[in-house]
Protein backbone atom coordinates (compact mmCIF):
# COMPACT_ATOMS: atom_id res chain seq x y z
CA UNK A 1 0.00 0.00 0.00
CA UNK A 2 1.34 3.40 -0.93
CA UNK A 3 1.38 5.84 1.95
CA UNK A 4 -0.95 8.13 -0.03
CA UNK A 5 -3.55 5.39 0.18
CA UNK A 6 -3.69 5.40 3.96
CA UNK A 7 -7.21 6.38 4.86
CA UNK A 8 -7.84 8.97 7.57
CA UNK A 9 -10.94 8.95 9.74
CA UNK A 10 -12.46 11.07 12.50
CA UNK A 11 -12.73 9.21 15.81
CA UNK A 12 -13.22 12.06 18.28
CA UNK A 13 -14.75 15.53 18.43
CA UNK A 14 -14.48 18.36 20.94
CA UNK A 15 -16.05 21.80 20.83
CA UNK A 16 -16.15 24.89 23.02
CA UNK A 17 -18.45 27.25 21.14
CA UNK A 18 -20.42 30.38 22.01
CA UNK A 19 -23.68 28.43 21.66
CA UNK A 20 -22.61 25.23 23.35
CA UNK A 21 -19.81 23.27 25.00
CA UNK A 22 -19.66 19.58 24.18
CA UNK A 23 -21.32 17.65 21.41
CA UNK A 24 -24.74 17.36 23.03
CA UNK A 25 -25.19 21.07 23.70
CA UNK A 26 -23.64 22.05 20.38
CA UNK A 27 -25.81 19.69 18.32
CA UNK A 28 -28.93 20.88 20.13
CA UNK A 29 -28.02 24.51 19.45
CA UNK A 30 -27.21 23.85 15.79
CA UNK A 31 -30.49 22.03 15.24
CA UNK A 32 -32.54 24.69 17.03
CA UNK A 33 -30.74 27.64 15.44
CA UNK A 34 -29.65 28.94 18.84
CA UNK A 35 -27.46 32.00 18.63
CA UNK A 36 -24.49 32.34 20.98
CA UNK A 37 -24.06 36.04 20.26
CA UNK A 38 -24.46 38.27 23.30
CA UNK A 39 -24.01 41.88 24.34
CA UNK A 40 -20.48 42.38 25.73
CA UNK A 41 -20.19 45.15 28.30
CA UNK A 42 -16.48 45.73 27.70
CA UNK A 43 -17.08 46.47 24.02
CA UNK A 44 -19.60 49.16 24.91
CA UNK A 45 -17.33 50.68 27.56
CA UNK A 46 -14.46 50.79 25.09
CA UNK A 47 -16.51 52.47 22.33
CA UNK A 48 -16.39 49.64 19.82
CA UNK A 49 -18.71 50.03 16.86
CA UNK A 50 -19.67 46.38 17.29
CA UNK A 51 -20.65 45.67 20.89
CA UNK A 52 -21.81 42.07 20.57
CA UNK A 53 -19.74 38.91 20.24
CA UNK A 54 -19.72 35.15 20.60
CA UNK A 55 -18.15 33.99 23.86
CA UNK A 56 -18.33 30.43 25.28
CA UNK A 57 -20.21 30.45 28.59
CA UNK A 58 -19.16 29.49 32.13
CA UNK A 59 -15.66 28.54 31.07
CA UNK A 60 -13.74 29.64 34.22
CA UNK A 61 -15.96 27.34 36.35
CA UNK A 62 -15.64 24.45 33.91
CA UNK A 63 -11.91 24.88 33.49
CA UNK A 64 -11.28 23.84 37.09
CA UNK A 65 -12.72 20.41 36.22
CA UNK A 66 -10.17 20.02 33.41
CA UNK A 67 -7.01 21.60 34.78
CA UNK A 68 -5.13 21.84 38.06
CA UNK A 69 -4.67 25.21 39.74
CA UNK A 70 -1.03 24.99 38.77
CA UNK A 71 -1.93 24.53 35.10
CA UNK A 72 -4.38 27.43 35.19
CA UNK A 73 -1.73 29.83 36.48
CA UNK A 74 -0.24 29.82 33.01
CA UNK A 75 -3.21 29.28 30.69
CA UNK A 76 -4.89 32.16 28.90
CA UNK A 77 -8.28 31.91 27.23
CA UNK A 78 -7.22 30.43 23.91
CA UNK A 79 -5.11 27.81 25.70
CA UNK A 80 -8.10 26.89 27.89
CA UNK A 81 -10.55 26.74 24.97
CA UNK A 82 -8.14 24.70 22.85
CA UNK A 83 -7.15 22.29 25.59
CA UNK A 84 -10.74 21.75 26.74
CA UNK A 85 -11.83 20.96 23.18
CA UNK A 86 -8.81 18.70 22.68
CA UNK A 87 -9.35 16.80 25.92
CA UNK A 88 -13.02 16.35 25.02
CA UNK A 89 -12.01 14.99 21.60
CA UNK A 90 -9.40 12.74 23.22
CA UNK A 91 -11.96 11.26 25.63
CA UNK A 92 -14.57 11.05 22.88
CA UNK A 93 -12.08 8.94 20.91
CA UNK A 94 -11.89 6.52 23.84
CA UNK A 95 -8.72 7.64 25.62
CA UNK A 96 -8.11 8.57 29.24
CA UNK A 97 -6.24 11.70 30.24
CA UNK A 98 -2.94 10.29 31.52
CA UNK A 99 -1.86 10.76 35.12
CA UNK A 100 0.70 13.51 35.49
CA UNK A 101 3.17 11.19 37.19
CA UNK A 102 2.85 8.51 34.49
CA UNK A 103 5.87 8.19 32.19
CA UNK A 104 3.93 6.74 29.27
CA UNK A 105 4.25 8.79 26.09
CA UNK A 106 1.99 8.54 23.04
CA UNK A 107 4.70 8.44 20.39
CA UNK A 108 2.19 7.94 17.55
CA UNK A 109 -0.03 10.85 18.56
CA UNK A 110 0.59 14.54 17.98
CA UNK A 111 -1.35 17.75 17.55
CA UNK A 112 -1.71 20.76 15.30
CA UNK A 113 -3.60 23.43 17.22
CA UNK A 114 -3.41 26.94 15.88
CA UNK A 115 -4.83 30.38 16.47
CA UNK A 116 -5.26 33.55 14.46
CA UNK A 117 -3.88 36.02 17.00
CA UNK A 118 -1.88 34.37 19.73
CA UNK A 119 -2.03 35.27 23.42
CA UNK A 120 -3.60 38.68 22.89
CA UNK A 121 -5.35 38.73 26.27
CA UNK A 122 -2.06 37.99 28.04
CA UNK A 123 -0.22 40.55 25.94
CA UNK A 124 -2.86 43.23 26.48
CA UNK A 125 -3.64 42.60 30.12
CA UNK A 126 -0.18 41.79 31.50
CA UNK A 127 2.81 42.01 29.19
CA UNK A 128 2.43 45.48 27.72
CA UNK A 129 1.25 47.28 30.89
CA UNK A 130 4.01 45.74 33.04
CA UNK A 131 6.79 46.38 30.57
CA UNK A 132 5.68 49.94 29.88
CA UNK A 133 5.62 50.58 33.63
CA UNK A 134 9.22 49.40 33.87
CA UNK A 135 8.17 46.32 35.81
CA UNK A 136 9.53 43.56 33.64
CA UNK A 137 10.97 41.93 36.76
CA UNK A 138 7.46 41.72 38.20
CA UNK A 139 5.89 39.82 35.29
CA UNK A 140 6.58 36.35 36.61
CA UNK A 141 7.52 33.27 34.67
CA UNK A 142 4.37 32.54 32.68
CA UNK A 143 4.47 35.12 29.89
CA UNK A 144 6.46 33.29 27.23
CA UNK A 145 4.50 30.06 27.45
CA UNK A 146 1.25 32.00 27.06
CA UNK A 147 2.30 34.30 24.24
CA UNK A 148 4.53 32.10 22.08
CA UNK A 149 2.79 31.19 18.83
CA UNK A 150 2.78 27.53 19.86
CA UNK A 151 1.22 28.20 23.28
CA UNK A 152 -1.86 26.05 22.74
CA UNK A 153 -0.17 22.96 21.35
CA UNK A 154 2.75 23.21 23.77
CA UNK A 155 0.40 23.13 26.75
CA UNK A 156 -1.59 20.24 25.34
CA UNK A 157 1.44 18.02 24.78
CA UNK A 158 2.11 18.09 28.52
CA UNK A 159 -1.50 17.46 29.48
CA UNK A 160 -1.80 14.41 27.21
CA UNK A 161 1.81 13.18 26.94
CA UNK A 162 1.86 13.56 23.16
CA UNK A 163 5.03 12.29 21.54
CA UNK A 164 4.56 12.93 17.82
CA UNK A 165 4.67 16.32 16.09
CA UNK A 166 3.31 19.05 18.36
CA UNK A 167 2.86 22.39 16.65
CA UNK A 168 0.64 25.41 16.10
CA UNK A 169 -0.17 26.71 12.66
CA UNK A 170 -1.53 30.10 11.68
CA UNK A 171 -3.25 31.22 8.51
CA UNK A 172 -5.74 33.81 9.77
CA UNK A 173 -9.33 32.66 9.40
CA UNK A 174 -8.23 29.50 7.61
CA UNK A 175 -6.19 28.34 10.63
CA UNK A 176 -8.58 25.68 11.98
CA UNK A 177 -9.14 24.19 8.55
CA UNK A 178 -5.44 24.27 7.73
CA UNK A 179 -4.63 22.51 11.02
CA UNK A 180 -6.90 19.66 9.96
CA UNK A 181 -5.15 19.54 6.60
CA UNK A 182 -1.70 19.43 8.20
CA UNK A 183 -2.74 16.64 10.55
CA UNK A 184 -4.45 14.74 7.74
CA UNK A 185 -1.30 14.71 5.63
CA UNK A 186 0.88 13.62 8.55
CA UNK A 187 -1.31 10.57 9.09
CA UNK A 188 -1.77 9.90 5.37
CA UNK A 189 1.98 9.81 4.87
CA UNK A 190 2.45 7.40 7.74
CA UNK A 191 4.23 9.80 10.11
CA UNK A 192 1.57 9.56 12.82
CA UNK A 193 -1.37 7.35 13.71
CA UNK A 194 -3.42 9.96 15.52
CA UNK A 195 -3.44 13.75 15.48
CA UNK A 196 -5.56 16.19 17.44
CA UNK A 197 -6.28 18.99 14.99
CA UNK A 198 -8.01 22.33 15.23
CA UNK A 199 -7.77 25.86 16.51
CA UNK A 200 -8.71 28.21 19.31
CA UNK A 201 -9.21 31.94 19.63
CA UNK A 202 -9.57 34.04 22.76
CA UNK A 203 -12.49 36.35 23.62
CA UNK A 204 -10.34 39.44 23.81
CA UNK A 205 -10.96 43.06 22.93
CA UNK A 206 -7.36 43.07 21.76
CA UNK A 207 -8.20 40.40 19.18
CA UNK A 208 -11.38 42.08 18.02
CA UNK A 209 -10.26 45.72 18.07
CA UNK A 210 -8.29 45.57 14.84
CA UNK A 211 -11.31 44.22 12.98
CA UNK A 212 -13.58 46.88 14.49
CA UNK A 213 -11.14 49.54 13.31
CA UNK A 214 -11.27 48.09 9.79
CA UNK A 215 -15.06 48.52 9.86
CA UNK A 216 -15.58 44.91 8.88
CA UNK A 217 -17.74 44.14 11.95
CA UNK A 218 -21.49 44.72 12.08
CA UNK A 219 -22.07 47.72 14.34
CA UNK A 220 -25.75 48.08 13.51
CA UNK A 221 -27.21 45.27 15.61
CA UNK A 222 -25.92 46.04 19.08
CA UNK A 223 -29.41 45.95 20.55
CA UNK A 224 -30.27 42.65 18.90
CA UNK A 225 -27.33 40.34 19.56
CA UNK A 226 -28.96 37.13 18.34
CA UNK A 227 -29.87 38.83 15.05
CA UNK A 228 -26.46 40.40 14.57
CA UNK A 229 -24.69 37.68 12.58
CA UNK A 230 -26.48 37.68 9.23
CA UNK A 231 -24.58 35.72 6.55
CA UNK A 232 -26.14 35.73 3.08
CA UNK A 233 -28.80 38.28 4.07
CA UNK A 234 -29.52 41.56 2.31
CA UNK A 235 -28.97 43.30 5.65
CA UNK A 236 -25.55 41.70 6.28
CA UNK A 237 -23.32 44.51 7.48
CA UNK A 238 -20.14 42.78 8.51
CA UNK A 239 -19.23 39.84 10.69
CA UNK A 240 -19.64 39.36 14.43
CA UNK A 241 -16.49 38.32 16.29
CA UNK A 242 -16.57 34.96 18.00
CA UNK A 243 -14.22 32.82 20.06
CA UNK A 244 -13.76 29.30 21.36
CA UNK A 245 -12.11 26.10 20.26
CA UNK A 246 -12.79 23.09 18.09
CA UNK A 247 -10.72 19.92 17.78
CA UNK A 248 -11.00 16.73 15.74
CA UNK A 249 -9.19 13.50 16.56
CA UNK A 250 -7.96 12.31 13.19
CA UNK A 251 -6.73 8.74 13.04
CA UNK A 252 -5.47 6.28 10.49
CA UNK A 253 -8.19 3.82 9.55
CA UNK A 254 -5.85 0.97 10.50
CA UNK A 255 -5.38 2.28 14.01
CA UNK A 256 -9.07 3.07 14.45
CA UNK A 257 -10.12 -0.41 13.34
CA UNK A 258 -7.44 -2.16 15.35
CA UNK A 259 -8.66 -0.61 18.56
CA UNK A 260 -12.32 -0.89 17.62
CA UNK A 261 -12.86 2.86 17.75
CA UNK A 262 -16.15 4.48 16.84
CA UNK A 263 -15.68 6.20 13.47
CA UNK A 264 -17.69 9.34 12.70
CA UNK A 265 -16.52 10.02 9.18
CA UNK A 266 -13.71 9.64 6.71
CA UNK A 267 -11.75 12.73 5.78
CA UNK A 268 -11.50 12.13 2.05
CA UNK A 269 -9.39 15.14 1.20
CA UNK A 270 -7.97 18.34 2.60
CA UNK A 271 -6.53 21.02 0.36
CA UNK A 272 -5.17 24.50 1.05
CA UNK A 273 -3.83 27.09 -1.36
CA UNK A 274 -3.33 30.82 -1.83
CA UNK A 275 -4.40 33.25 -4.49
CA UNK A 276 -1.10 35.08 -4.37
CA UNK A 277 -2.96 38.37 -3.89
CA UNK A 278 -3.24 38.58 -7.67
CA UNK A 279 -6.17 38.46 -10.12
CA UNK A 280 -8.43 40.44 -7.80
CA UNK A 281 -7.11 38.82 -4.65
CA UNK A 282 -5.53 40.98 -1.95
CA UNK A 283 -4.60 40.79 1.72
CA UNK A 284 -8.31 40.87 2.56
CA UNK A 285 -10.13 39.82 -0.63
CA UNK A 286 -10.14 36.41 -2.29
CA UNK A 287 -8.84 35.62 -5.74
CA UNK A 288 -11.87 33.70 -6.99
CA UNK A 289 -9.80 31.61 -9.38
CA UNK A 290 -7.75 30.31 -6.46
CA UNK A 291 -10.85 29.63 -4.36
CA UNK A 292 -12.30 27.56 -7.20
CA UNK A 293 -8.98 25.84 -7.72
CA UNK A 294 -8.90 24.90 -4.03
CA UNK A 295 -12.44 23.46 -4.12
CA UNK A 296 -11.81 21.60 -7.38
CA UNK A 297 -8.57 20.25 -5.98
CA UNK A 298 -10.36 18.93 -2.92
CA UNK A 299 -13.06 17.28 -5.03
CA UNK A 300 -10.45 15.65 -7.26
CA UNK A 301 -8.34 14.47 -4.32
CA UNK A 302 -11.46 13.02 -2.70
CA UNK A 303 -12.01 10.99 -5.90
CA UNK A 304 -15.66 11.91 -5.98
CA UNK A 305 -17.85 13.64 -8.56
CA UNK A 306 -18.97 17.17 -7.63
CA UNK A 307 -22.60 16.06 -7.58
CA UNK A 308 -21.83 13.62 -4.76
CA UNK A 309 -21.46 16.58 -2.37
CA UNK A 310 -24.72 16.82 -0.43
CA UNK A 311 -23.97 19.84 1.71
CA UNK A 312 -21.53 22.70 2.16
CA UNK A 313 -20.57 24.29 5.44
CA UNK A 314 -19.35 27.57 4.00
CA UNK A 315 -17.01 30.24 5.27
CA UNK A 316 -19.92 32.73 4.92
CA UNK A 317 -19.13 35.49 7.41
CA UNK A 318 -21.81 38.11 6.56
CA UNK A 319 -19.74 40.39 4.36
CA UNK A 320 -19.82 40.98 0.63
CA UNK A 321 -17.57 37.93 0.47
CA UNK A 322 -20.67 35.73 0.89
CA UNK A 323 -21.90 36.52 -2.63
CA UNK A 324 -18.49 35.81 -4.11
CA UNK A 325 -18.22 32.57 -2.14
CA UNK A 326 -21.59 31.12 -3.16
CA UNK A 327 -20.86 31.90 -6.80
CA UNK A 328 -17.41 30.37 -6.48
CA UNK A 329 -18.93 27.15 -5.17
CA UNK A 330 -21.39 27.03 -8.07
CA UNK A 331 -18.61 27.60 -10.60
CA UNK A 332 -16.15 25.21 -8.98
CA UNK A 333 -18.74 22.44 -8.80
CA UNK A 334 -20.01 23.36 -12.26
CA UNK A 335 -23.59 23.41 -11.14
CA UNK A 336 -26.15 26.05 -12.04
CA UNK A 337 -28.45 27.69 -9.51
CA UNK A 338 -30.80 25.09 -8.12
CA UNK A 339 -28.17 22.36 -8.36
CA UNK A 340 -25.88 23.72 -5.66
CA UNK A 341 -25.57 21.40 -2.64
CA UNK A 342 -27.38 22.56 0.50
CA UNK A 343 -25.33 25.37 1.99
CA UNK A 344 -25.37 27.01 5.41
CA UNK A 345 -23.28 29.13 7.74
CA UNK A 346 -22.48 28.06 11.29
CA UNK A 347 -21.24 31.63 11.82
CA UNK A 348 -24.87 32.79 11.72
CA UNK A 349 -25.11 31.36 15.27
CA UNK A 350 -21.60 31.69 16.72
CA UNK A 351 -20.06 34.59 14.83
CA UNK A 352 -16.65 34.37 13.23
CA UNK A 353 -14.36 32.50 15.61
CA UNK A 354 -11.31 33.46 13.48
CA UNK A 355 -8.53 30.91 14.05
CA UNK A 356 -11.02 28.52 15.63
CA UNK A 357 -13.71 28.99 12.98
CA UNK A 358 -12.67 26.25 10.58
CA UNK A 359 -12.35 23.59 13.24
CA UNK A 360 -15.51 24.47 15.21
CA UNK A 361 -17.39 24.43 11.91
CA UNK A 362 -15.73 21.16 10.91
CA UNK A 363 -17.06 19.66 14.15
CA UNK A 364 -20.51 20.89 13.09
CA UNK A 365 -20.07 19.35 9.65
CA UNK A 366 -19.00 15.96 11.01
CA UNK A 367 -21.92 15.98 13.49
CA UNK A 368 -24.30 16.70 10.62
CA UNK A 369 -22.96 13.72 8.68
CA UNK A 370 -23.05 11.43 11.68
CA UNK A 371 -26.44 12.48 13.03
CA UNK A 372 -28.23 13.06 9.72
CA UNK A 373 -29.13 16.74 9.56
CA UNK A 374 -28.13 19.97 7.92
CA UNK A 375 -28.38 22.91 10.29
CA UNK A 376 -30.17 26.06 9.28
CA UNK A 377 -28.39 29.31 8.61
CA UNK A 378 -30.24 31.81 10.77
CA UNK A 379 -30.86 35.50 10.10
CA UNK A 380 -31.09 35.33 6.30
CA UNK A 381 -34.87 35.63 5.97
CA UNK A 382 -34.09 38.66 3.84
CA UNK A 383 -31.88 36.68 1.49
CA UNK A 384 -29.55 38.87 -0.53
CA UNK A 385 -31.20 39.54 -3.92
CA UNK A 386 -28.08 38.37 -5.73
CA UNK A 387 -28.47 34.98 -4.01
CA UNK A 388 -32.16 34.65 -4.90
CA UNK A 389 -31.41 32.03 -7.58
CA UNK A 390 -29.81 29.86 -4.86
CA UNK A 391 -32.77 30.27 -2.47
CA UNK A 392 -33.68 26.56 -2.57
CA UNK A 393 -30.11 25.55 -1.72
CA UNK A 394 -29.60 27.93 1.19
CA UNK A 395 -30.80 26.10 4.29
CA UNK A 396 -32.63 28.48 6.61
CA UNK A 397 -34.39 25.92 8.81
CA UNK A 398 -32.65 22.74 9.92
CA UNK A 399 -33.42 19.76 7.72
CA UNK A 400 -33.40 16.24 9.11
CA UNK A 401 -31.81 14.48 6.23
CA UNK A 402 -29.20 11.76 5.86
CA UNK A 403 -26.26 13.20 4.01
CA UNK A 404 -23.27 11.29 2.73
CA UNK A 405 -20.69 13.91 1.78
CA UNK A 406 -20.13 17.40 3.21
CA UNK A 407 -17.55 20.01 2.20
CA UNK A 408 -16.13 22.57 4.63
CA UNK A 409 -14.35 25.66 3.40
CA UNK A 410 -12.48 28.50 5.05
CA UNK A 411 -10.82 31.60 3.64
CA UNK A 412 -8.44 33.96 5.35
CA UNK A 413 -6.49 37.20 5.19
CA UNK A 414 -3.48 36.71 3.00
CA UNK A 415 -5.74 35.32 0.26
CA UNK A 416 -5.51 31.80 1.69
CA UNK A 417 -8.10 29.08 1.18
CA UNK A 418 -8.89 25.69 2.63
CA UNK A 419 -11.35 22.96 1.73
CA UNK A 420 -12.09 19.68 3.52
CA UNK A 421 -14.34 16.90 2.24
CA UNK A 422 -15.81 14.45 4.75
CA UNK A 423 -17.82 11.34 3.95
CA UNK A 424 -20.10 9.54 6.37
CA UNK A 425 -18.24 6.46 7.51
CA UNK A 426 -18.67 3.31 5.47
CA UNK A 427 -16.21 0.43 4.93
CA UNK B 1 8.45 33.32 64.54
CA UNK B 2 10.31 30.88 62.32
CA UNK B 3 7.29 28.59 62.21
CA UNK B 4 5.17 31.47 61.02
CA UNK B 5 7.59 32.20 58.19
CA UNK B 6 7.77 28.52 57.30
CA UNK B 7 3.97 28.22 57.12
CA UNK B 8 3.75 31.36 54.99
CA UNK B 9 6.35 30.06 52.53
CA UNK B 10 4.43 26.80 52.19
CA UNK B 11 1.28 28.79 51.51
CA UNK B 12 3.03 30.88 48.84
CA UNK B 13 4.45 27.80 47.14
CA UNK B 14 1.01 26.11 47.17
CA UNK B 15 -0.31 27.26 43.80
CA UNK B 16 2.92 26.28 42.03
CA UNK B 17 3.37 22.80 43.50
CA UNK B 18 2.13 19.85 41.47
CA UNK B 19 2.27 17.49 44.45
CA UNK B 20 -0.18 18.69 47.09
CA UNK B 21 0.52 15.65 49.33
CA UNK B 22 4.21 16.44 49.45
CA UNK B 23 3.32 20.03 50.21
CA UNK B 24 1.33 18.96 53.28
CA UNK B 25 4.31 16.96 54.57
CA UNK B 26 6.94 19.50 53.61
CA UNK B 27 9.91 20.20 55.91
CA UNK B 28 12.70 22.78 55.76
CA UNK B 29 14.66 20.24 53.73
CA UNK B 30 12.01 19.88 51.01
CA UNK B 31 13.33 20.93 47.65
CA UNK B 32 10.95 23.01 45.52
CA UNK B 33 11.68 21.21 42.29
CA UNK B 34 12.25 17.60 43.34
CA UNK B 35 10.05 17.17 46.38
CA UNK B 36 7.29 19.69 45.78
CA UNK B 37 7.23 19.07 42.01
CA UNK B 38 7.48 22.67 40.89
CA UNK B 39 8.50 23.61 37.36
CA UNK B 40 11.91 25.27 37.54
CA UNK B 41 10.56 28.37 35.81
CA UNK B 42 8.09 28.90 38.69
CA UNK B 43 10.94 29.63 41.16
CA UNK B 44 10.77 33.15 39.75
CA UNK B 45 7.15 33.42 40.84
CA UNK B 46 7.89 32.13 44.33
CA UNK B 47 10.57 34.79 44.75
CA UNK B 48 8.14 37.52 43.62
CA UNK B 49 5.53 36.24 46.08
CA UNK B 50 8.12 36.25 48.90
CA UNK B 51 9.15 39.83 48.03
CA UNK B 52 5.54 41.01 48.08
CA UNK B 53 4.52 39.14 51.21
CA UNK B 54 7.51 39.98 53.38
CA UNK B 55 8.24 43.42 51.96
CA UNK B 56 11.82 42.53 51.06
CA UNK B 57 13.93 42.67 47.93
CA UNK B 58 15.69 39.54 46.74
CA UNK B 59 18.64 39.98 44.42
CA UNK B 60 19.21 37.67 41.48
CA UNK B 61 22.18 35.97 43.15
CA UNK B 62 20.18 35.42 46.32
CA UNK B 63 17.22 34.11 44.33
CA UNK B 64 19.44 31.52 42.66
CA UNK B 65 20.13 30.00 46.07
CA UNK B 66 16.50 29.53 47.02
CA UNK B 67 16.10 25.84 46.25
CA UNK B 68 14.53 24.46 49.42
CA UNK B 69 11.85 25.66 51.79
CA UNK B 70 14.55 26.09 54.44
CA UNK B 71 16.76 28.25 52.22
CA UNK B 72 13.79 30.57 51.61
CA UNK B 73 12.99 30.77 55.32
CA UNK B 74 16.64 31.54 56.20
CA UNK B 75 16.88 34.27 53.61
CA UNK B 76 13.67 35.90 54.78
CA UNK B 77 14.81 35.72 58.40
CA UNK B 78 18.19 37.26 57.55
CA UNK B 79 16.59 40.08 55.55
CA UNK B 80 14.14 40.85 58.33
CA UNK B 81 16.93 40.85 60.94
CA UNK B 82 19.01 43.20 58.79
CA UNK B 83 16.08 45.58 58.42
CA UNK B 84 15.17 45.51 62.10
Amino acid sequence: MKSEDRRVVVTGLGVVAPNGHGLKEFERALRAGTSGIRKIAALEELNFRCQVAGVPQNIPEKATQYFSDEDLLAMNQAMIYGAMAAIDAWRDAGFKVPERNSDEIFWDTGCVLGSGLSGMDTIGDVLVPKINAGKVRRMGSTLVEQTMASAISAKLSGLLALGNQVTSNSSACNTGTEAIQDAFLRIRFGLAERMLAGGAESSSVYVWGGFDAMRVLNGESNDQPTKASRPMSHSAGGFIPGSGGGVLMLESLDSAQQRGARIYAELLSAVVNCGGQRQGGSMTAPNSASVQRCIRGAVAAAKIAPEEIDAINGHLTATMGDLIEVNNWAQALECGPGKLPMISSTKSMIGHCLGAAGSIEAVAAVLELDRGFVHGSINCEDLHPELESFADNIVQKTRDEEISVIAKSSFGFGDVNGCLIFRKWRE
Amino acid sequence: MSDEIFEKVIELVGPFSKDKEALKNATENSSFLKDLQMSSSRLVDVVLAIEDTFGIEVGDDEADKILTVGSAVSLIRAKQAAAA
